[in-house]
C-alpha cells in the first residue's frame, strides 16, 4: 500500500469516528435544555460505567457451557477488582485503590498463580 | 488555580488512564508496524483518528484489504456508542468555546468515564474537562510512538498493566453510585449488560448493553412523565 492509499484509508477513519461523536451536538445543539436529555445526562453516565465494568470483566464466566470455565486471568481479574472495590470502600483514595488493584493483578498474573 | 497546579491536577486525575493508554498505544503501534503500517501513519493514527478498539479495527481491515466503504461501515458501527456519550454531555459542553470541537473529538471511553464522574469537590471546568482529554490523547500517542520504536522486548515487564483501565472503570463506579444514591440506573445497567452477554456477539457486546439501557432510561422518563414527576 502506498502513501497515498494509507492516506485515503486514515480519512475514512477519521471521518466514520468523528461523526459519531459529533452527531448529538450537532442533530440536538438546541435541545440540551429538555427534560429528556436532562434525564439522560444524568442516569446515563452511571449505567454506562457499570457496563464498561461488566464489558472488562467479560471473559469470567465460571459457569459457560456448564462447567468451570473462566479465562487464564479470570479469577485474577475478578480478586484484583476485589480489592480495587475493597481499597476504595476503605479508604476512597482513587489512586491508592487503582495503583493497588493493579499490582495485585500484575502480580498474579507474572507469577502465573492461578487458584 | 494557578496554571501549573491545574496541569498537575489534571495529571493526576489522567493517571490510572495513563497506565492503561501507554501499554495499549504500545500494543497498537506493534501491530500497526507487524502489518506494515509505515512508522509515520501509527503515529498519525493515534492523533487523528484517536479510538482505542477503533485503531485495532482499522489495522485488522486494512491487513485484510477491507473496501472504502466497508471501513467506514465497520467503524461507524463499532463507535456508535458514542451517539449515547454525546448525549450526555450535551450539556457539560455547552459554552466550552474553542475548546469544545476538541472535547468531543477526544471523547473515548476513558475520557468520557473521567469527564462525567468528578472525583474531587466540584466538577471539572471546562479549561480542566480540555487539560484532562489532552493528557489522555498524549498518552495514547507517546504509547504508540514507544511501540513503534522499540517493538521489541520492553526491559520492564509490564504484563498486566492494562488491568488499570478495569479498575479505573469500578473505581469511577462507586463514585457515581455515591454520589447518585440511587439503583436504577445500576440494575438497568446489569440487565442490559449480562443480557448481552448472553445474546449478542462479543464485537456488539458494548453497543447493545449501551443501546439497550438508554432505551429503558427513555421508558422510564416517559412512564414518569405521565406521572407528572419528570
Amino acid at each position: 500500500m502506498n502513501g497515498l492509499d494509507l492516506l485515503g484509508f486514515i480519512t475514512v477513519c477519521v471521518l466514520a469516528t468523528f461523526a459519531t461523536r459529533v452527531l448529538p451536538f450537532v442533530a440536538l445543539a438546541r435541545q440540551s435544555e429538555h427534560p429528556l436529555v436532562v434525564h439522560l445526562g444524568r442516569y446515563l453516565p452511571p449505567a454506562v460505567m457499570m457496563i464498561l465494568v461488566i464489558y472488562a470483566l467479560r471473559d469470567f464466566r465460571p459457569l459457560a457451557d456448564g462447567h468451570l470455565n473462566a479465562a487464564a486471568d479470570g479469577w485474577p481479574m475478578m480478586l484484583a477488582s476485589l480489592v480495587v472495590a475493597g481499597l476504595h470502600l476503605w479508604q476512597r483514595n482513587a489512586l491508592l485503590s487503582i495503583i493497588g488493584g493493579t499490582g495485585a493483578y500484575m502480580a498474579m498474573v507474572q507469577v502465573g498463580w492461578v487458584p | 488555580m494557578l496554571k501549573h497546579h491545574a496541569w498537575q491536577d489534571a495529571c493526576v486525575t489522567t493517571l490510572p488512564v495513563m497506565f492503561g493508554y501507554l501499554p495499549l498505544g504500545a500494543a497498537f503501534g506493534i501491530l500497526a508496524t507487524e502489518v506494515d503500517i509505515p512508522a509515520w501513519g501509527a503515529i498519525l493514527m493515534s492523533l487523528i483518528i484517536y479510538a482505542g478498539a477503533g485503531q485495532f479495527l482499522a489495522v485488522a481491515l486494512l491487513a485484510g484489504g477491507a473496501g472504502l466503504i466497508e471501513v467506514a461501515v465497520a467503524t461507524v458501527m463499532l463507535n456508535s456508542r458514542h451517539l449515547f456519550y454525546g448525549l450526555s454531555l450535551l450539556r457539560r459542553f455547552e459554552g466550552a468555546g474553542w475548546r469544545k470541537p476538541y472535547l468531543i473529538f477526544a471523547l473515548t471511553d476513558e475520557t468520557y468515564s473521567l469527564l462525567t464522574t468528578h472525583l474531587g469537590e466540584a466538577g471539572l471546568s471546562h479549561a480542566q474537562a480540555f487539560r484532562v482529554s489532552l493528557l489522555n490523547q498524549l498518552w495514547w500517542v507517546l504509547g504508540t510512538t514507544a511501540g513503534v520504536l522499540a517493538s521489541t522486548a520492553l526491559s520492564f515487564d509490564s504484563r498486566g498493566i492494562e488491568f488499570a483501565l478495569t479498575a479505573l472503570f469500578i473505581v469511577l463506579t462507586l463514585e457515581q453510585a455515591r454520589r447518585l444514591r440511587q439503583w436504577l440506573p445500576f440494575a438497568i445497567a446489569l440487565g442490559t449488560g449480562f443480557g448481552a452477554m448472553l445474546l449478542l456477539p462479543d464485537r456488539h457486546l458494548l453497543l447493545g448493553a449501551i443501546g439497550a439501557a438508554s432505551l429503558v432510561l427513555l421508558a422510564d422518563y416517559r412512564r414518569r412523565h405521565h406521572r407528572g414527576v419528570a
